[in-house]
């Protein structure tokens, strides 16, 4: 589906700086039995989040309400394992727009831009940085630029740029999909089907 | 003279309709699999765009995720469960897939009925809603997962969008030695590189382990090659390969047969062709393995201790709370280690030569009263070879039930959760938090390991118990 457009973010945000953190715990299991895509949020890291009376775990940064933005600032490798989709709906669903970390898991990015969320994958020292600004100053502010492609700590004026694939850079800041490029593409898909050995 | 190619770079480019400019290549895509988590929010995106399925008779389609391995002929209990499967039929019959639901006979987990029927061969790209399409590459076909605006996109133009990966070779030379399954030599390699340290790459295996292997081998290691972040692995085919593949029900026949022959005989890595990354091991370092961690990279051989923060590679808060999670602290041993459950299955470990070797091992034991055996074969093919060849006496001889075909507690979606806080000793592929269950605790191992767990209702090192190996 198309999404919405992104072009410059600035927003306070929440850190998580554990490493690994793999899809099942972004998005457990036994909550991908629905079949449209609305409500993940409600059960984004549901095991992390909530004790098992449903009542909330008071140490877990989401329901801490000295942490809140659409910026989510997780530790390396975020979003490995799994290749549920689900995981990157239950993190737009919740409000993030964007998920930082010094290293993304190869099919978690690819969700993530197909969803339009931004993974902006930063130098393991710039992630220290922005993880002892928010430590110092929870409400402390990120700007996340797409066009430039430069992710700046507002208060200090530190940043770094991040790499992107243009075409998909372009894709977000348009709210195009893959699926309407390839979908133009139709007749020269067919001829090559026809081509194939098997 | 034209560039020396990997066997990567061969089925890569042959697949490349067109180079994006500064943007991924559009990549055709041969076979599709699909299956009921992930597809569902696919189908309705495609309605959304009033779009076609364009070419229905390269998509597949089978329930297995969100299963019942127990009365199967019965209704689905779990209305969102029934409702899932009701909509991968409904969306099938609706767009002319060809749809292996629960109850049919091919029915199984998707990367073990794929490769069982002939639908997977050398040469192809193929793609599924789920990591573990890796699998596949043990044929010589580019395999990966993709999330579900994926599946919409295969499904709609039968391509997807996607920059080359970066190529990365890993060879084990030697001989392994007793009681070391392909199981060991993933979790080995896993245990090197880290979850995280193939990131970004594909892998083609090369070596005399590989070669040796056979077919269901290979699938075990080419599964779990996500698990160090690699986005697939690959082996080049050979006469394993077509002796497997030959006779098929899917399976090219007769003239059409042999024409592929000889183009399958050409992929293969070229002799001066080169890798971004290369890495070597020797079969000899690999014994038994077992997971102590909640990350399939933290894992090391049964009759080893488990190591410090400081020996590990993935920073040490992270270590510490997987093992607070686990039950475990630094230096203890591994072996002896109590357990409550032994899962044999998934679709890394579902597979006849699997329950062959479980059996082996159990063979004239009983199962252990402190444990609670869950076997569950990949397919109803694999659970009629069960049948056939005697592993089921055996199995009930000494105590285990077979169970009836599924993902069951690889990731717990249906009803086989492992309790909170239990022990499992599991042949399925991640041992995440809470991945087979809420709290429960997994420590992933080969068929061999987990049958020797079964009898003895601890972490055992499998070889004392094998005879005449």
């Amino acid at each position: 589906m198309a999404y919405d457009k992104f072009t410059i973010l600035c927003s306070s945000a929440v850190p998580m700086p554990n490493e690994n953190v793999d899809t099942d715990q972004i998005i457990p299991a036994r909550f991908l039995k629905a079949t449209e895509r609305k409500g993940f949020g409600d059960n984004l890291f549901r095991d992390w989040r909530y004790n098992n009376d449903n009542t909330p775990k008071a140490d877990f940064v989401l329901n801490d309400p000295t942490y809140s933005g659409k910026i989510l600032v997780g530790g390396k490798n975020f979003g490995s394992g799994s290749s549920r989709e689900h995981a990157a709906w239950a993190i737009y669903d919740y409000g993030f727009r964007c998920v930082v970390s010094s290293f993304f898991a190869d099919i978690f990015r690819n969700n993530s831009i197909n969803v339009g969320i931004l993974p902006v994958q930063v130098s393991p020292e710039f992630l220290e940085k922005i993880f002892a600004a928010i430590e110092a100053d929870p409400t402390t502010e990120l700007e996340i630029n797409l066009p430039t492609q430069t992710i700046t700590l507002l208060a200090t004026g530190d940043n770094e740029n991040f790499a992107i694939n243009e075409y998909k850079k372009h894709n977000l800041i348009n709210g195009y999909d893959d699926i309407d490029y390839l979908l133009s593409m139709k007749t020269e898909i067919e001829a090559f089907a026809e081509a194939r050995p098997f | 003279m034209s560039t020396p190619k990997t066997l990567f770079d061969k089925v890569w480019d042959a697949h490349v309709i067109r180079q994006v400019k500064d943007g991924p290549d559009v990549l055709f895509i041969d076979r599709h699999f699909i299956h009921e988590v992930t597809s569902p929010v696919a189908f309705l995106g495609l309605e959304g765009r009033n779009a076609p399925v364009l070419f229905s008779g390269r998509t597949f389609a089978t329930a297995d995720h969100n299963t019942p391995t127990l009365n199967q002929h019965l209704p689905v209990a779990d209305p969102m469960s029934a409702n899932q499967l009701d909509a991968l039929e409904r969306n099938s019959a609706k767009y002319g897939i060809s749809h292996w639901g629960l109850g049919h006979i091919k029915n199984g987990i998707v990367h073990v009925v794929g490769p069982e029927n002939g639908i997977t061969l050398p040469g192809m790209t193929i793609v599924c809603g789920d990591s573990h399409t890796s699998t596949h590459g043990a044929f010589g076909a580019i395999a990966f997962g993709i999330g579900t605006s994926e599946v919409e996109m295969v499904l709609a133009t039968q391509c997807i969008m996607q920059p080359k990966p970066k190529k990365m070779r890993i060879t084990v030379n030697g001989k392994t030695g007793k009681g070391v399954l392909p199981k060991d030599v993933i979790l080995y390699i896993i245990s090197q590189t880290s979850a995280s340290g193939a990131t970004g790459y594909f892998v083609e295996y090369a070596g005399e382990v590989f070669e040796n292997m056979t077919m269901e081998g290979r699938m075990t290691v080419c599964n779990m090659t996500i698990e160090m972040g690699a986005r697939g692995g690959m082996i080049a085919p050979d006469q394993t390969t077509l002796d497997y593949l030959k006779g098929r029900e899917l399976s090219p026949k007769g003239e059409q047969w042999d024409k592929l022959v000889p183009y399958w005989q050409t992929l293969k890595t070229d002799e001066d062709a080169t890798f971004d990354l290369d890495l070597t091991f020797d079969a000899a370092d690999i014994e038994p393995q077992i997971t102590y961690g909640t990350n399939p990279g933290l894992g090391t051989g049964v009759t080893h201790q488990i190591p410090t923060a400081e020996s590990v590679k993935d920073g040490s808060a992270s270590y510490k709370k997987s093992l607070q999670y686990m039950g475990f602290a630094e230096n203890e041993s591994m072996i002896g280690k109590p357990v409550d459950f032994v899962f044999l299955g998934s679709c890394t470990n579902g597979r006849i030569e699997d329950f062959r070797a479980f059996a082996s091992i159990v063979k004239g034991r009983q199962k252990a009263d402190n444990i609670t055996a869950w076997l569950v074969p990949g397919s109803h093919v694999v659970e009629k070879q069960i049948q056939e060849e005697g592993i089921l006496d055996i199995l009930t001889q000494a105590g285990f039930e077979l169970r009836q075909p599924g993902c069951s507690a690889c990731l717990a979606m249906n009803e086989d959760k492992i309790p909170a806080g239990k022990y499992a000793v599991s042949t399925s592929n991640r041992n995440f938090e809470g991945r087979q269950g809420p709290g429960a605790r997994t420590l992933l191992a080969s068929p061999l390991v987990a049958a020797a767990a079964a009898v003895t209702g601890v972490v055992t090192d499998p070889r004392g118990l094998m005879n005449n190996v």
